[in-house]
């Protein structure tokens, strides 16, 4: 047990400080737009319901790394909630496909408004590799309105952080 | 590794003892892997032939030739595979199944049943697997006449009607969990029936993130195909992408620059040893030590990062590509590399003997979620599913490619099959990762990391199997007549190992099933395709 404690206070705080994002980019503006709502509506506090709606997993490695040490993305008041009754957003990776579509609808149903959703990588975005075919609607547009885009495949944990806080830490 | 040609021979004449013809195809379509051919209605007793005699069965698909279905089942034993072909009308097609006599076929054939439209005669559990309610039971998206948009209905409304087993007593009740889960993952459904606190039985059903990807690899040249293979399973995007260009590049009689061999290799190993840091982390979390899941998430991220300084991506999509590789290792990165390894092992060392003297732990992941060996072993379950149940294969150490062939590859190994055993399999398997990382490095030949793609013979096809994080990967491809893909299918080791979890959570707690089901950690997307 010693040891342990041991381990912990030798590896210390390793929580980065957030860079500042240049202005210019279609993330920020998104990121503007979300935080704008954010601000008005939810206090500040953002709690996720996030969605895989046809994914490859890859998004969800990288969202689950915002909650390793780095990141540590609870430090900004952005939890990520089990059901979407709690939700004030819902992420939703993937193309969707058709077999997922009417779950995500039913997510998306189930999550109290005001709510925002927000598509995150390049198949949620516009289909990426994967398009619209008999098995896959395409971009979550596609099938539910969509407030904000994060693009990448997958994006960084910095590009999420990014679109989603970027003027959280003004 | 045992001469494909030689047990390919071997088993022709205990085909033809039992009154079964198989013909060799010639010359070899599919090299290293030995091929025949058979009649339909003898397709049912080469199975069973097969299994009496020990071989494992990896996987199957099939191909639409016009007139005909060919339908190819894939055996392995002792590092030899052979392929089995036979062709069927495609006018109301029917074949008689291998599922009676293994039980990794079950899924596999409902996945032609629906894609192709065959019907297995004496399949023991013919309802739909893949298929939910996107198409109907009559049309069959890998018929070369069905187009890749299909027909869908406007909306798709949820699979129901699908018809679950059901347990029927005092006391017993069922719990439904997904398709959408809670937490950060893909998405299924598990259909479990419990008595108390107590899992009586379990049903998967999957399918839920199939993205039509063998139809929409369909006339993508060799580049783009490499990078869907890349997305069939995120977090496998070195392993799948490998084993498509292997196979490209056998269909093209194409040899890669040894240094690309070795510098996917370098991908490969490392892919395997962040995946492994990430379900230590993950197992530690799910039985709530948050220590493990911290200090294995921080060391995970730590590669990442450097993924992404070296190779340019942290998950390392797209670096393999038709040809050899996309990146290079400088003497500046390899030492980098090196250093790496060294601070990561000494990290370990100090974690293990925390964790290894952490008795809570040792509670929860002790004879939770057993696999026995022979059940692993009927089921031929892969990768550290099988290798914590003493199932010792490892496609790089028997039916090793470059760069393993000239490797010591050391494969980890435990028998109890529970949590625990999973748990330091991944562990033994990581460290054995930074060994060949180590031995890649010193060894690593100069020369070019890619050679140019060269455009294979019409119908040209090619198979290969490649050791992935989760195990051994298998690939298919053919050619049309214009350096365009054909055929594509991808089987990821998740295909055949999530019947396992079924097994190996009975008679566990209901609360213990997260811990037993990341132990297996089965990829959704490489499963439903």
């Amino acid at each position: 047990m010693l040891r342990l404690y041991g381990k912990i206070l030798k590896t210390g705080v390793l929580t980065e400080r957030l860079p500042r994002a240049p202005k210019d980019q279609a993330v920020d503006k998104a990121g503007e737009k979300l935080k704008a709502i954010i601000d008005r509506r939810f206090s500040g506090s953002l709690a996720i319901r996030q969605v895989d709606a046809g994914s490859c997993n890859a998004c969800e490695l990288e969202i689950h790394a915002l909650n390793n040490v780095y990141y540590d993305i609870e430090r900004f008041g952005v939890h990520f909630v089990a059901s979407p009754r709690h939700a004030d957003i819902l992420l939703v990776t993937g193309p969707v496909s058709r077999h997922m579509e009417a779950a995500l609808k039913i997510a998306y149903e189930a999550t109290a408004d005001p709510k925002w959703v927000v598509a995150l990588g390049d198949c949620a975005a516009c289909g990426g590799e994967f398009g619209v075919s008999y098995a896959s609607s395409g971009a979550v547009a596609n099938v539910i309105p969509v407030d904000a885009v994060i693009p990448g495949c997958p994006p960084t944990p910095f590009d999420l952080l990014r679109g989603l806080l970027s003027l959280l830490a003004k | 590794m045992r001469v494909n040609a030689e047990a390919s021979t071997e088993f022709r004449s205990l085909l033809a003892a039992r009154g079964i013809e198989a013909r060799p195809v010639g010359p070899e379509p599919l090299p290293p892997a030995a091929t025949l051919e058979v009649g339909s209605p003898d397709w049912g007793r080469c199975a069973q032939t097969a299994q009496e005699e020990n071989w494992r069965w990896a996987g199957a698909f099939a191909e639409d030739e016009g007139a005909a279905l060919a339908v190819s089942a894939c055996l392995e034993k002792q590092g030899a595979y052979l392929v089995l072909r036979t062709r069927v009308a495609a006018e109301q097609p029917e074949l008689p199944s291998h599922a009676p006599h293994y039980w990794a076929a079950d899924r596999a054939e409902r996945h032609i049943q629906d894609l192709f439209g065959i019907r297995f005669t004496d399949h023991p559990d013919p309802r739909r697997w893949v298929r939910h309610q996107a198409w109907d039971e009559k049309t069959h998206p890998l018929r070369k006449n069905f187009p890749a948009a299909g027909s869908p209905p406007e909306t798709t409304p949820p699979d129901s009607s699908y018809p679950f087993f059901k347990a029927q007593g005092p006391s017993v009740y069922e719990i439904p969990v997904g398709p959408i889960h809670a937490g950060i993952i893909e998405p299924g459904h598990f259909r479990f029936q419990a008595i108390g606190e107590t899992v009586l039985h379990l049903e998967e059903r999957l399918g839920y993130v199939h993205k039509g990807i063998e139809k929409i690899a369909e006339g993508r040249d060799p580049a783009s195909l490499a990078r869907l293979a890349g997305r069939v399973s995120g977090d496998t995007t070195v392993g799948h992408a490998w084993a498509a260009c292997l196979a490209m590049e056998r269909a093209a009689a194409l040899e890669i620059p040894p240094r690309a061999a070795y510098l996917r290799g370098l991908l490969a190993e490392r892919e395997r040893a962040i995946n492994h840091l990430w379900d230590l982390g993950a197992l530690c979390n799910d039985v709530g030590f948050a220590f493990g899941y911290y200090q294995f998430g921080r060391l995970r991220e730590l590669w990442l990062r450097e993924n992404l300084a070296w190779f340019g991506h942290r998950l390392l999509m797209d670096r393999i590509v038709p040809g050899g590789v996309a990146v290079d290792v400088s003497p500046d990165v390899a030492k980098r590399m090196r250093e790496s390894t060294v601070v990561l092992r000494k990290e370990l060392d100090e974690l293990i003997s925390i964790i290894d003297a952490n008795s809570s732990l040792e509670d929860r992941f002790l004879a939770a979620g057993v696999l026995a060996p022979e059940t692993a072993a009927a089921l031929g379950a892969l990768g550290f599913v099988g290798r914590a149940s003493g199932q010792t294969f490892d496609v790089r150490k028997d039916a090793p490619y470059p760069p393993y062939e000239r490797l010591n590859v050391r494969v980890a190994l435990e028998s109890q099959g529970d949590v625990s055993s999973r748990f330091w399999v991944r562990y033994k398997e990581l460290r054995a990762a930074l060994r060949l990382i180590e031995q890649m490095l010193a060894d690593l030949p100069a020369g070019e990391s890619a050679v140019p793609w060269r455009m294979p013979e019409p119908h040209a096809e090619g198979f290969a199997a490649v050791e992935g994080w989760r195990g051994e990967i298998l690939c298919f491809v053919r050619f049309d007549a214009d350096n365009r893909i054909a055929r594509y299918w991808p089987r990821d080791p998740s295909a055949v190992n999530w019947p396992a979890l079924e097994k190996l959570v009975l008679g566990n707690i209901v609360p213990d099933f997260p811990v037993c089901n990341k132990s297996v950690n089965g990829s959704y997307s490489g499963h439903d395709l």
